[in-house]
């Protein structure tokens, strides 16, 4: 009983055991060779997910049709922009960061006017305001490469006592997350608000403080996720960031927050952007095609919510 | 004069929807003919179909991630089996609608979020066209062809299409019985179930029906491009969700409209011809896409607070 019982409360479970489950399944299958790089690359390649998954779980949290589709776009600016800001100097590596917060403040301003005073629903809003990031985007990129400056790149492909620094920093943004969120009245508010936004207005919660803010925390998240990418792959692409729209609902959603809002939690976003990234390397290793591999992915994922979502199945 | 809501809820998309056209024709006269009209709204035949597809999931409060994987699956299926075997092509589509259908029930009896069942999904579509279509290719079936090239006499084959689909699904959506079930499930599902009928077959019919104009939309998109790619369609979930949109539809509580669909895809089809017309440098023509969407948004939103006063007085 007391199992079942930590098991429903702990929503997050599920996809650390998914995930420990598709790790030693690709240990074993390559004889135990590849634990440590496969572990190093996993937990590189979720940190990206994990920044991004944050800001977009803070986001689903205020409720049925809150999600920020700009996640991408602003990424891809914010990398853009910071990189040709830096101009290859280490002296403006701090510049380059400010900038690309401020890339995000602005852009998670602007969702919010239009989701407030336009009244859209966020959905529509933030794809709008995506079209016009990514046009920014592209008229600033102008095809050109520019590399990162010599010690963000080294920073950000190297680590500490064999942890990937990116890591590193995605679990400093996810303890910082996690205090936000259970300690702090601001995640109190968002719960309250995504389980019922009229509730909340009648108990005197700023709503569109706090929705305001959340849209702002999510742009700034992936902006600086765009930072650190663009730093991490020698440069800014346009497409940089598209993989990364449906990521960052996939890792919220299989992490076990509710998709209807006003509930959420942060391992569990950790124990899906490694799962993500897990099974996608174990089916590479298996050496199935494309094909097969996305199909292959996509049952999994169905898999995944089936054994843990639900209202009913917890009953 | 007494207007219904739903008149009123078509006002802005039509309205819009002239706007542009008269823009377009004010900048480029020569696209005032029956060859430019074709032209220029040639592709909004499978965006308005896939918007359909949207509008009817949209419709029992879902929405389709998939859509635009679904659609290209669709595309490549029709430009090689169901051109060189069509029945096992007519096969594999039948499968198709059955997993819409089967997606459905699923997520109904699960209380799954449709966002992240679709988004699986929307993985399994595209290993599927890969593994169809490795490479862009095929060849689209004689008869897609011939339908989507006709010349009728006086009106263009894609305003005569949008039309008949505008009337076909304003008439199984909101004339039919089905129709309403359908919008009342997406309004109160508990109601319609205290009224005896079956919330899962409504939800599973729904989806099966959806995938059913998915796939007229691939079968339209190929019998236009002539060839398919795994890619080709990927655009369509947004487009078809801000059609939806555009076109006065919401988000939740059944509140669709399939001849502001229409309208609403036509829309976004000639916003692209609009801004080449314009000669907006290419950089930003997406940009220019979205400040369309915002402004059309906009204005529907002044309307809206005209319809409330008018019911408060």
């Amino acid at each position: 009983m007391t199992i079942q019982k930590f098991i429903t409360e702990k929503p997050w479970i599920w996809s650390f055991s998914a995930t420990i489950t598709v790790w030693i399944i690709t240990v074993l299958f390559t004889g135990g060779a590849s634990s440590f790089g496969l572990s190093q690359a996993a937990l590189t390649f979720a940190a990206f997910s994990v920044i991004v998954g944050i800001g977009q779980m803070f986001v689903i949290t205020l409720g049925p049709g809150n999600v920020d589709l700009s996640v991408p776009a602003t990424m891809t600016l914010s990398g853009t922009l910071a990189l040709k800001l830096m101009d290859v100097q280490d002296g403006m590596i701090i510049v380059g960061l400010l900038a690309s917060i401020g890339v995000g403040l602005v852009i998670g301003l602007g969702n919010y006017i239009l989701i407030k005073l336009l009244r859209i629903p966020p959905i529509i809003a933030t794809l709008s305001m995506s079209f016009i990031v990514q046009s920014v985007a592209i008229w600033s990129n102008r095809g050109l490469r520019i590399k990162p400056p010599e010690t963000l790149a080294s920073f950000t492909t190297s680590g500490l006592f064999g942890i990937p620094n990116i890591a590193l920093v995605a679990l400093v943004l996810s303890a910082i997350a996690w205090v936000l969120l259970e300690k702090s009245i601001y995640g109190r508010w968002i719960s309250a608000i995504g389980q019922s936004r009229f509730a909340a207005r009648m108990a005197g919660i700023p709503v569109d403080g706090t929705r305001l803010v959340t849209y702002m925390l999510c742009a700034v998240l992936a902006s600086v996720c765009g930072y650190l990418l663009a730093s991490f792959s020698g440069g800014a692409a346009l497409n940089m960031g598209s993989e990364y729209l449906l990521m960052s609902i996939a890792v919220v959603v299989i992490g076990g927050t509710a998709v209807a809002g006003g509930n959420s939690n942060i391992p569990g976003i950790w124990g899906a952007s490694l799962f993500m990234f897990l099974v996608v390397s174990m089916l590479n290793t298996y050496g199935f095609g494309a094909g097969i591999r996305l199909m292959l992915t996509g049952f999994i994922i169905i898999a995944v919510i089936l054994l843990a979502g639900g209202k009913r199945s917890s009953r | 004069m007494k207007l219904s809501s739903g008149t009123i809820r078509l006002i802005i998309p039509a309205a819009s929807l002239a706007l542009l056209l008269a823009a377009v024709f004010y900048m480029q006269p020569r696209a005032m003919s029956y060859t430019g009209l074709n032209l220029l709204f040639n592709l909004a035949v499978p965006i308005a179909l896939a918007t359909i597809a949207q509008m009817l999931i949209m419709s029992v409060n879902d929405l389709d991630l998939s859509m635009g994987t679904f659609v290209s699956f669709c595309a490549c299926v029709a430009a090689t089996v169901l051109q060189t075997s069509p029945l096992l092509g007519v096969l594999i589509f039948i499968g198709a609608i059955a997993a819409y259908a089967g997606m459905g029930v699923l997520i109904h009896v699960r209380e799954l979020p449709s966002i992240v069942v679709t988004l699986g999904m929307s993985f399994v579509w595209g290993g599927l066209a890969v593994l169809i279509l490795p490479s862009p290719g095929g060849t689209a079936p004689s008869w897609a062809r011939a339908i989507m090239t006709a010349k009728p006499p006086l009106v263009p084959m894609a305003i005569v299409a949008s039309i008949l689909i505008a009337a076909v699904t304003h008439y199984i959506v909101m004339r039919s019985s089905f129709g309403v079930l359908m919008r009342g499930t997406g309004g109160n599902d508990r109601s319609v179930e205290r009224a005896g009928w079956s919330v899962i077959g409504i939800r599973a019919a729904t989806y099966a029906l959806a995938g059913l104009f998915a796939i007229l939309a691939g079968i339209a998109l190929v019998g236009l491009a002539t060839s398919a790619d795994a890619n080709i369609a990927l655009r369509y979930t947004l487009l078809s969700i801000a059609g939806v949109i555009l076109g006065g539809g919401e988000f939740v509580g059944g509140k669709v409209s399939p001849i502001g669909a229409v309208i609403g895809a036509l829309t976004l089809t000639l916003a692209g011809s609009f801004l080449s017309f314009m000669r907006i440098s290419p950089d930003w023509q997406i940009g220019a896409q979205g400040a369309i969407l915002i402004v059309v948004l906009a204005l529907r939103l002044a309307l809206n607070r005209l319809e409330k006063r008018e019911k408060h007085q």
